[in-house]
């Protein structure tokens, strides 16, 4: 049984199917039709609620996609939505600020829109930006070119005092309330697949093995960034389930001595201010993987664990040589990154086993780093190559080079030649044309929706030069800033 | 900086000419504006889903259901053969059928349709179908079909005087080649329809559509029966952009069939891919171009051959096909002019209405070509552009023989390059372009000038109803639709200037084809012209009926009542209008009137392309700057300054938020949004993951929108305003133009460039590459 608030009242589901998503869930079954449907899969904001989390004594607000979390990732939280917030009657601030401004057309987006800012209103999330265009990045809008809307973010005052309806001492006890209750197995019978779905919301790492121990073929879900759309787009029918955003374990970053180390459950929110602190561009390439809802639910470990060619932590992953940490009833072993990424699809993950932690060592004073995404849109977009460098120097001359890609292989890969090309000799512009050059001989690209080879092999070449450039004295040498 | 906000003091609330919200602000942002998919269903309610071919181009060898009949929750499944009607929903030309029949034309037609007890049954369902398929070569690209001569009809040509002689005889030619892709509408509501079965055959079918009476009309032929057994009707769609003109028949038509068949209710709501590969978009076009012109770029004479993808049916291809043509010239006198026109069938999903309809495919023709003449003669384009406007000396022939007698697009651009201080920033720009750094930048003013009426004459004219009750209040129903670009606030606010009452008191209703019969899409940016002038007119009649009966009563003549602030004056008394309402209702005066109307002074002969298809014109002008990063081609708009011109606008917000609107919508177009298709004609890009419009941070940082405070339309228009719905679209075109001056830049502007839209980064990348490799070749 799952257990979360809405409406300031607890709500408890029984049985509930652990793949209905919390849209269908509102919309069809509540039939509380404020929060839209634009895309199913993530990327258009309609479908934008708010999550309520307790930390320590305080709830943090977070905007969400409605439209690919699944029930269970409900239990132990709050849940507002467009209607909580008011009503044409008696509006929220950011209701009717938004509507007086003109930031309405046809509307459709507009309760999304309405959610992104509530949670920005709110000032409960640190790591929530203060740019406006950075809380409205996952919010799509196709009537009024977004001007009225980001001028509703920069008038609103943000939300003063103790007289907030939301997050008060009411909302905190009945968090408090709900927040150890074990939400037991979760059994549903799928009529459509004529199958029993099962699934688990584990409070620890010693149950989240022993479930694992059982039941090895289960689906692990974190953020559901990806396994969402498994449904929602590719209609599969998941069998067995377990939920990994109740296990505080997981969810741990360490400093030390400049070593970083991020649980697998930390998302990609809570890790950024940690990684733009190790490294500027870090925090600037974090603040393009997806929007603030795709980052309030994705996480580290999963844009890890899924293997994906085109993830956009893997390539920097690499070339700062992190070190991954993998677990199972059986133990616990760490592994370079990069001999995770067997090949396209498949990864060094034995049954059973599941990603813990990834450590990044202490960034050192002689090497140089970059990481780039490129894609066709600055944000919310996958990246048709996404680069990192670690060039290490000593007296002028590159005694290590690290340097990997994504988008340029079947998986996150790093370009040995173009690296050995590099190590031993002169950082000048002849040596990394003759690094370019090698370049090529690490990709075989393909060419896809988002780029073709011959570009995708280009601007991969093409970054050398800006590292270059870059660790010299150049002027400017980016249009998006890395802030 | 906006506008500030009209606060003039008016009589009543909600006058013309003031600034008002839009009339469901306050709906949207809490959620309660209902959209179909937010209707209650009814209990019974079946869920409809189709199934996509997997083909382009391919005969149906096989469809075998049973796994789709015996899935779980299936009550039926619907194919060709359950239709009793015409297995048809072309708009125009019977050949766009509901269900395949025998063969497949485009990946992702469809195919079949299952209804079931959830959405989720049927989506799950029409996926076990097994169909077996003959493959025929398909045709995907312009190229492959100009190859086979597939046409949807004959060439289209279009001439004034003799271009290839004049071009002959100019001082300088110069020619070219422009390609530019289409555009998925992304409207965030994806197509829906509802269908409801009443007694004795009647439905009534909530539509997400932007023309209820084609839906009507094409759903009755399906179903073989006639016009008025069949209701639709809708209060709002969640964004249209056109893409809801004719592509909604689909599925009002399928909910309609199987609510016929099984007497329950339906509902069809595709999924967001689903609709992106299923329906229609905007035309791509390939141009190849040929102008004459002298030493200072003043052209004698042009040539434009445009190729438009249509897909595989024709749908409304060839209205815009014309349009693109009747856009050739822009603001342009072209000399001899000659437009060539093919519009090519594909085996890809057929093309279909998007803001502008043609107009921004042939304009950016001329822009394109403008931008290469003034690099050749080695001008500012903005100075060439101006030299080659129209003007009174003989030089106001468009290439469809039309006299542009409404020409204010000069006092326009340079009121733009004056407060936009375009010259001092192109020079700074060009100057800084020739440093070594790897960011360019670029600027550009194009102007638009944008042809107002439907070019297929008799779509012109509107219908509308207008109720007064004994309270006083008043309903007001037209043929217009709602799809969040202010049509209903608008015509409110004719209704509620003419009675001279506050705008509360008029009630907006849903549109309906039970309301207001045989009416046009609402399209081509005439919601407001033609549904304000209807509404005007049915205000016009009940006011006269008022103003008689109160005349005759108070003995005074009709002509001395006066409507003002809420209240009717006859001679020395003063009556609220609800009184006088109460007293005429008893005095036994209707209450009731339709209006109508129909655009004056349109005609147009198709077969040679000459006539007045516009009543008049809609400008506006635009300079935007752009920065490229010339390693990786990645680019953005930094600033934008925009003089549009609405005629006396009708509410300065609403028209503001259509210019901003239309702008950031057209700068998509020309940058992020790509549609690819792969060499089996399957649409790779059909969810926001992979087709990416624009977000916040892409809109330009400094953005200077102005509506041009002399605008007043020439023609009788509603109030003199002039449509705003498409023309602020194609402001636009001054980014592809500014980016052109950006990778220009990155040779220090001494090669002209090849760029081609969608400007992504991969094309600019590879377009400063060409560039630069072009400039080695030169002397230095």
């Amino acid at each position: 049984m799952i257990s979360f608030v809405m409406d300031g009242e607890i709500r408890t589901l029984e049985n509930c199917d652990p793949t209905r998503t919390v849209l269908e869930w509102l919309r069809e079954d509540q039939r509380r039709t404020g929060t839209k449907e634009g895309c199913a899969e993530g990327d258009c904001g309609a479908c934008t609620v708010v999550l309520g989390e307790l930390v320590e004594d305080h709830v943090q607000y977070r905007a969400i996609n409605a439209c690919i979390v699944f029930l269970p990732m409900l239990h132990g939280r709050e849940l507002i939505t467009v209607e909580t917030l008011g009503s044409s009657r008696a509006m929220h601030p950011v209701q009717k600020t938004l509507a007086d401004l003109n930031g309405s057309q046809c509307g459709f987006c507009t309760p999304g829109f309405v959610m992104s800012l509530f949670a920005h209103y709110q000032r409960s999330d640190p790591a929530l930006p203060d740019s406006v265009n950075t809380v409205l990045a996952g919010n799509l809008c196709r009537c009024t070119g977004y001007g009225p809307i980001q001028q509703t973010g920069n008038t609103l005052a943000p939300e003063s005092d103790i007289q907030s309806r939301f997050g008060g001492p009411e909302t905190v006890a009945l968090l408090k309330s709900i927040q150890d209750a074990d939400a037991g197995e979760i059994s549903f019978t799928d009529t459509n697949y004529g199958t029993t779905r099962k699934a688990f919301v584990p409070t620890s790492e010693e149950q989240l093995a022993d479930l694992l121990g059982q039941h090895p073929d289960a689906t692990l879900v974190a953020g559901a960034t990806d396994v969402g759309l498994w449904v929602t787009k590719h209609m599969r029918d998941l069998k067995t389930l377990i939920f990994l955003g109740n296990i505080p374990a997981l969810q741990n970053i360490a400093e030390t001595e400049g070593s970083l180390t991020i649980g697998a459950g930390v998302k990609y929110s809570d890790a950024l201010a940690h990684l733009a602190k190790y490294h500027p561009d870090l925090g600037a390439l974090l603040t393009r993987i997806g929007s603030v809802q795709v980052r309030n639910s994705g996480t580290v470990g999963g844009n890890i664990a899924n293997g994906s060619p085109i993830g956009d932590t893997p390539p920097l992953f690499i070339a700062l040589d992190a070190r991954l940490t993998l677990t199972s009833k059986a133990g616990e072993r760490t592994i370079p990154i990069e001999d995770f990424f067997i090949e396209y699809g498949k990864q060094d993950l034995a049954p059973g086993e599941y990603v813990k932690s990834v450590t990044l060592p202490p960034l050192r004073a002689d090497t140089f780093f970059r990481t780039y995404k490129i894609s066709k849109r600055f944000d919310q977009d996958i990246s048709a190559v996404c680069g990192a460098f670690a060039i290490t120097l000593k007296d002028g001359v590159v005694s290590n080079a690290r340097i990997a890609f994504g988008g340029m292989a079947g998986t996150p890969q790093r370009a040995t030649n173009c690296e050995a090309a590099l190590i031993g000799e002169p950082w000048t512009e002849a040596s990394i044309n003759a690094a370019r050059a090698a370049m090529a001989r690490d990709y075989t690209p393909m060419t896809d929706m988002r780029a073709s080879a011959d570009y995708r092999m280009k601007v991969a070449q093409n970054l050398l030069r800006k590292v270059f450039a870059e660790s010299g004295t150049a002027g400017r040498t980016r249009i998006l800033e890395a802030q | 900086m906006l506008n500030p906000p009209d606060t003039t003091p008016k009589g009543v609330k909600g006058d013309v000419h003031t600034s008002l919200k839009h009339d469901s602000a306050y709906l949207h942002v809490s959620g309660e504006a209902r959209y179909i998919d937010d209707l209650p269903e009814p209990a019974d309610c079946l869920h409809l889903y189709v199934a996509k071919s997997e083909r382009a181009h391919a005969r149906i060898t096989g469809m075998d259901l049973s796994d789709v009949i015996a899935s779980p929750g299936v009550v039926c499944v619907l194919t060709a053969d359950d239709i009793p009607g015409v297995n048809d929903i072309g708009p125009v030309k019977k050949d766009d059928p509901l269900f395949a029949e025998g063969e497949v034309l485009y990946h992702g037609q469809c195919l079949f349709a299952v209804a079931a007890e959830t959405r989720k049954a049927a989506r799950l369902a029409a996926l076990k179908a097994k169909i077996t398929y003959e493959d025929d070569a398909p045709l995907i690209s312009i190229g492959d079909a100009r190859a086979a001569s597939s046409l949807i009809e004959n060439e289209q040509l279009m001439q004034l005087g003799d271009a290839e002689a004049e071009i002959a005889a100019a001082p300088l030619t110069l020619e070219g080649e422009f390609i530019h892709g289409g555009q998925d509408h992304f409207y965030l509501e994806g197509q829906i329809a509802l269908a409801l079965p009443g007694e004795n055959g009647e439905l009534i079918v909530y539509s997400s559509t932007q023309n209820p009476t084609e839906a009507q009309h094409l759903i009755a032929k399906v179903l073989g029966v006639p016009d008025n057994q069949i209701t639709v009707m809708l209060r709002r769609m969640g964004g249209g952009f056109g893409g809801k003109e004719t592509q909604s028949t689909l599925l009002a038509a399928a909910a309609a069939l199987c609510a016929s068949k099984t007497g329950r209710a339906v509902k069809f709501r595709m999924d967001r891919d689903d609709d992106m590969i299923m329906t229609g978009k905007r035309h791509d076009f390939e141009i190849n171009w040929k102008a004459g012109f002298d030493e200072q770029g003043m052209l004698k004479g042009v040539t434009f051959d445009q190729a438009v993808r249509c897909g595989f049916s024709t749908d409304l291809s060839m209205a815009i096909g014309d349009r693109a043509m009747f856009h050739a010239d822009n603001c342009y006198f072209l000399g001899s002019t000659k437009i060539v026109s093919n519009r090519m069938r594909t085996h890809t999903v057929s093309n279909t209405a998007f803001r502008g309809f043609g107009g921004p495919q042939g304009m950016i023709g001329i822009e394109h070509l403008m931008d290469a003449v003034a690099f050749r003669v080695g001008r500012d384009p903005l100075d060439v552009r101006l030299d080659n406007l129209y003007s009174d000396d003989g030089r106001n022939i468009t290439p469809y023989h039309q006299t542009v007698e409404d020409f204010v697009a000069r006092d326009l651009m340079e009121e733009l390059a004056a407060s936009s201080d375009y010259r001092a920033r192109r020079a700074e720009i060009e100057a800084e372009n020739k440093g070594s750094g790897f960011i360019k930048r670029g600027i550009a003013l194009t102007p638009v000038k944008f042809g107002i009426s439907f070019t297929t004459t008799h779509l012109n004219q509107a219908g509308a109803l207008i109720h007064v009750y004994t309270d006083g209040s008043i309903q007001l129903n037209h043929g217009g639709t709602e799809m969040g670009q202010g049509l209903m606030v608008k015509v409110a606010q004719v209704v509620a200037h003419e009675f001279q009452v506050d705008i509360d008191r008029v009630r907006i209703m849903a549109t309906s084809t039970d309301k207001v019969p045989n009416t046009s899409a609402t399209a081509a940016s005439s919601g407001s012209d033609l549904n304000g002038m209807a509404a005007l007119d049915a205000a016009l009649k009940i006011k006269k009926r008022l103003t008689d009966f109160l005349a005759e009563r108070e003995g005074v003549p009709a002509d001395s009542i006066r409507f003002a602030d809420n209240h009717i004056i006859a001679g020395e008394n003063r009556f609220s209008f609800s009184e006088v309402i109460l007293d005429a209702y008893l005095a036994r005066i209707s209450l009731s009137a339709t209006g109508y109307y129909r655009t004056p002074k349109i005609h147009y002969d198709r077969a040679s392309h000459t006539g007045r298809p516009f009543y008049y014109f809609a400008y506006g002008a635009a300079v935007s700057e752009v920065e490229i990063d010339t390693l990786t081609g990645e680019n953005r708009v930094v600033r934008a300054d925009i003089l549009h011109e609405v005629g006396q606008s009708l509410n300065p917000s609403i028209d503001l938020g259509q210019i901003e609107g239309g702008y950031i919508q057209g700068m998509g177009w020309l940058t992020t949004e790509e549609l690819v298709f792969d060499d089996q004609g399957r649409l790779r890009t059909h969810a926001p993951s992979t087709y990416k419009i624009p977000t916040a941070s892409d809109r330009p940082e400094v953005m200077n929108i102005a509506i041009w405070d002399k605008g007043r339309n020439e023609e009788r228009t509603i109030h003199r305003s002039k449509a705003v719905g498409e023309p602020p679209f194609m402001l636009a075109i001054s980014v592809l133009s500014a980016l052109t001056h950006a990778v220009s830049g990155a040779t220090g502007h001494r090669v002209f460039p090849k760029l081609n839209a969608p400007a992504t980064p991969e094309r600019i990348l590879m377009a400063v590459d060409a560039a630069r490799e072009e400039a080695e070749h030169l002397a230095p």
